[in-house]
């Protein structure tokens, strides 16, 4: 079974894109939708989540992603608490867990959840009262399910279907959690041709066997994409020299104008953000008109408002 | 209780006379997903309003979201005018307790703050929980907790009333 699905089948936590069926992400697509305008209103809430109290766990520092959530329950009138916990009581010595407990004290509806360690969400979720749910915000290197919603969002909208696209996700997938999403977001949903393209180095063992085309060159690896999926370095996860030069990297597998040349005229240009600029990706391509990195922003809070109302939705 | 009920039809022809002598300029019409915007579209036709009508979808603003969930069918709102200042006419198929048309005005207040809201609906069966009426009403009928009252759209795009 399922451990985020309720008997009945609905969403009751999310923490990986893996084994999601196509239906549900569908389902937090379509909600996100209805959320878009939400923001562009005199009032930009709407009173789903009032009473509901939400607490962002950032066991890792986050800017985009901690803020983005927190907009999102304050747009669905939920009370928001953000603890960012490697400043706190963690550094006094108390377990994940005894945190947990002692928010869940507080009368906590759901936790989202950061954490540098695969798995925590997860662990989380296994310990929490039935009436809780919880997000996963990002874990180790294993899922970023939020940001795979918000990424095939932002493709669907430009794109507007999935079953004719040629997707390439370019860079350091090894350290990538936000790979890991995307890719299983991108075959649940139908895309027939997802690539990877990086160094050998850089990818993680076994990546041929999740249904992709491994690529180690750009002029290849580009050719007739639609979309062109940019990956941060992931300079702070990286133990030993992997690289020779983020100098050399950019020569290789950073996205500039030339190399996006290559891929289809109206090909489309994605980022998660933070973005080395000079590293992965060139300033011209970041700020140019394929670009749709601000938009990936922008549509992040409909759909962590739809991830969070059908999470809610399901405690009913 | 009637069997059949009345041509849905007949009906919205006789809420647009009601409502016709109380246009002002400023009037818009705002439909409730679903039956609601498939009678909006026709007293906005026969009516021959000018301002494009606005859909509600009040799913976002149900007082039993936290009884029942999301609903699974959510289209959005749209409301292609600002709402501050004009006369509102919500529109719904079927008036029963109240509640929707409470979670309409609550979210039309989100977009802005109307000059006034009436309400018109196709038929008001009776069995209100909450201090709201409608200003039109096509039929007005005693309808028992076990029966529903069904707007439905046929193949052919004519609307027909059933109870159940």
């Amino acid at each position: 079974m399922n451990p985020q699905l309720t008997p009945d089948g609905r969403l009751k936590h999310l923490l990986t894109l893996d084994g999601l069926p196509r239906a549900i992400l569908i389902q937090i697509l379509d909600t996100a939708e209805s959320f878009m305008d939400v923001g562009e209103r005199e009032v930009k809430k709407v009173p789903l989540l009032r009473g509901k109290s939400i607490f962002n766990l950032f066991f890792e520092p986050s800017t985009r992603t901690r803020t983005t959530f927190e907009i999102a329950a304050k747009r669905l009138s939920a009370d928001v608490v953000n603890l960012n916990i490697a400043t706190s009581s963690q550094s006094k010595g108390e377990t994940i867990l005894d945190t947990v407990d002692n928010l869940a004290a507080m009368h906590a509806d759901m936790f989202v959840v950061r954490h540098a360690q695969s798995g925590a969400a997860h662990f989380i979720a296994r310990h929490v009262a039935p009436h809780i749910s919880v997000v996963n915000a990002g874990d180790g290197r294993h899922a970023h399910p939020t940001q795979g919603l918000l990424d095939v969002f932002t493709i669907r909208r430009y794109k507007g279907a999935f079953h004719n696209l040629r997707v390439a996700i370019v860079g350091d997938l090894l350290h990538s959690r936000v790979a890991r999403s995307q890719i299983h977001a991108l075959t649940t949903l139908g895309v027939p041709e997802v690539r990877v393209i990086a160094p050998k180095t850089l990818l993680p063992a076994g990546v041929e066997h999740m249904g992709i085309k491994v690529y180690h060159d750009m002029e290849a690896g580009l050719r007739d994409c639609d979309v062109v999926i940019m990956l941060r370095l992931q300079n702070e996860r990286m133990k030993g020299a992997r690289l020779p030069s983020a100098q050399e990297y950019f020569k290789f597998y950073g996205l500039t104008p030339d190399k996006l040349a290559l891929a289809k005229p109206d090909a489309i240009v994605m980022h998660p953000g933070p973005m080395n600029r000079g590293v992965e990706i060139d300033s011209e391509v970041a700020d140019g008109p394929q670009s749709v990195i601000l938009p990936q922003v922008t549509y992040g809070i409909a759909v962590r408002m739809a991830v969070m109302a059908l999470l809610a939705g399901a405690s009913a | 209780m009637p069997d059949s009920l009345p041509d849905a039809e007949a009906l919205i022809a006789r809420l647009a006379d009601a409502i016709r002598p109380r246009l002002t300029p400023d009037t818009v019409l705002v439909g409730i997903h679903s039956g609601g915007v498939w009678v909006a579209e026709r007293l906005h036709a026969l009516l021959g309003i000018s301002a494009p009508m606005g859909k509600l979808n009040i799913s976002f603003y149900r007082d039993d979201f936290s009884r029942i969930g999301l609903h699974p069918q959510v289209k959005p709102s749209h409301l292609p005018f600002a709402v501050e200042g004009r006369c509102v006419i919500v529109v719904d198929d079927v008036f029963y307790t109240g509640r929707t048309v409470r979670a309409a005005m609550n979210e039309l207040f989100d977009y802005g703050r109307p000059a006034c809201i009436r309400l018109a609906v196709l038929v008001d069966r009776g069995g209100h929980e909450l201090p709201i009426r409608p200003d039109f009403a096509g039929l007005n009928l005693d309808v028992a907790p076990e029966h529903n009252v069904d707007l439905s759209r046929e193949q052919d795009g004519s609307l027909k009333l059933t109870l159940t």
